[in-house]
């Protein structure tokens, strides 16, 4: 069915053309009543997916293994380094070239940068980079675009705002280059010390991509279709003090939502912390759980597009 | 007198290279890239650094008896991207090779983020895309961090 989609591995969001962006969403939509468990489904029944977590992440690793699993498939791996043979000392060469030998895919979250195209060249079966350090994670991305198509049905002809964090944030890197891809209007909403990387900035303007930047969320969520909220790490700030005196200015609230537009939608890659009041959580223009809900269909379209099933 | 001067400053050799046009400051470098400080070899290597030349102050490398092949002396590209080599041979150089800068630099410089897979014990070699020539900018093709100047000729290996 994917004679057209060649890739042996999944290591950055910049991998894939726009093309074959849209054509991973569409399978991605045409997954969702499996994904919810409304239809079965046996495609990769007899085929494992290894998921080597070097590091904890529930949301991604739960959501590959529901994927593998609503398709019939069986997971195997680890959830913390602590249970592997990293902790011998093996290399990551080594563990990699071993688990290609047990299984016909491979999800690999590492913390140093670099990790997953490491892997790439040590495996001989795909392997799908869900987070490597501070560098990529590419399927994150694909579930944000995923979301953003299935709520404003489309993902080009909108206003986004991309809130918190936007210096360390390797979650809103890629989704801005994605964006740019496909077109986007973006405003970037940081306090000064944490604005958007300037090489990023650059590749905006390089590619005529029309962006603003604003240091408050106050007074620039009217003119959004949506906003994407990322947390505000207590880490980048020299004290406690200084973290919530700035933390502040970034939590969304209801009442902060009364004169945005109407179909406006608030996503947040999860987790988060005090970022955004339990109260936005019951108007409809939260899309957070749904979005995380969208990793499984998104991560069930690539899975099959790799494994060509 | 001037020519005479010269020449006692930097001796002909015989047999073998001569590297020239060093960016100052860099002899060490091109001695490290090229594998002379270290390796077992029977020639005779001298350098000689902030010498006075039209264009500034340069430094120079002789290897005597020895001709480096081009995969050598590209390397050195890296961190003197004007450097010349002339292979000698009876006191006359055969060839005048200005250094090209290759597409991708292995195993030469290591990654300047700690945090880079190529940092830890894995067996491969570091590798690196030329992204830009002057300055010469690196971009690690594991971690995806660029480095230029300064942070290039402190990680070669």
């Amino acid at each position: 069915m994917s004679s057209e989609f060649k890739k042996d591995h999944v290591v950055a969001i910049d991998d894939f053309t726009v093309d074959e962006i849209k054509t991973i969403l569409d399978l991605a939509k045409k997954m969702v009543p499996i994904a919810e468990g409304k239809e079965i489904n046996t495609d990769f029944q007899g085929k494992i997916l290894a998921t080597l977590f070097f590091e904890p992440s529930t949301r991604t690793r739960l959501s590959f293994e529901a994927a593998m699993k609503r398709m019939g498939g069986r997971c195997i791996g680890f959830a913390r380094p602590g249970t592997s043979s990293a902790k011998k000392g093996e290399t990551l060469a080594d563990t990699i070239r071993v688990a290609a030998g047990y299984a016909d895919m491979i999800v690999l979250r590492h913390p140093q940068e670099g990790a997953a195209q490491l892997a790439s060249n040590f495996s001989n079966v795909p392997v799908i980079n869900a987070g490597d350090g501070a560098g990529h994670h590419p399927t994150q991305t694909l579930l944000d675009l995923f979301t953003i198509r299935e709520e404003k049905g489309g993902i080009s002809k909108n206003h986004i705002g991309i809130a918190g964090d936007l210096k360390y944030g390797r979650t809103v890197h890629s989704l801005t280059k994605a964006l740019s891809m496909f077109g986007a209007e973006m405003t970037f909403i940081s306090p000064p010390s944490l604005k958007m990387p300037e090489e990023i900035t650059d590749m905006l303007r390089r590619e005529g991509i029309e962006f603003h930047e604003a240091e408050q969320l106050d007074g620039t969520l009217d003119d959004l279709d949506l906003l994407y909220m990322t947390r505000i790490q207590r880490e980048r700030f020299p004290s406690d003090e200084d973290y919530q005196e700035v933390a502040k200015s970034y939590h969304l609230e209801r009442k902060m939502l009364e004169n945005s537009k109407d179909d406006l939608k608030v996503m947040h890659p999860l987790p988060r912390v005090d970022e955004i009041k339990p109260d936005v959580d019951e108007t409809p223009k939260a899309k957070y759980f749904q979005q995380a809900a969208n990793g499984v269909p998104t991560r069930m379209a690539l899975l099959k597009l790799l494994e060509g099933v | 007198m001037e020519g005479k001067r010269k020449k006692i400053k930097i001796t002909p050799i015989e047999h073998g290279t001569v590297i020239d046009h060093i960016k100052k400051g860099q002899a060490m470098k091109v001695l490290r890239i090229l594998d002379l400080i270290d390796r077992e070899i029977d020639s005779i290597v001298s350098m000689a650094m902030n010498v006075n030349s039209s264009k500034g102050k340069k430094d120079i490398v002789k290897v005597e008896g020895k001709e480096l092949r081009n995969e050598e002396f590209d390397k050195i590209s890296l961190i003197s991207p004007n450097a010349t080599v002339n292979i000698i041979r009876d006191y006359d150089v055969i060839k005048k090779h200005r250094v090209e800068l290759p597409e991708r630099a292995k195993g030469i410089v290591r990654c300047k983020n700690n945090n880079c897979i190529t940092n830890q014990r894995e067996p491969v070699e570091t590798e690196f895309e030329v992204i830009d020539e002057d300055p010469v900018k690196l971009k690690c093709i594991y971690c995806e961090r660029e480095m230029v100047g300064e942070e290039i000729s402190e990680n070669v290996i």
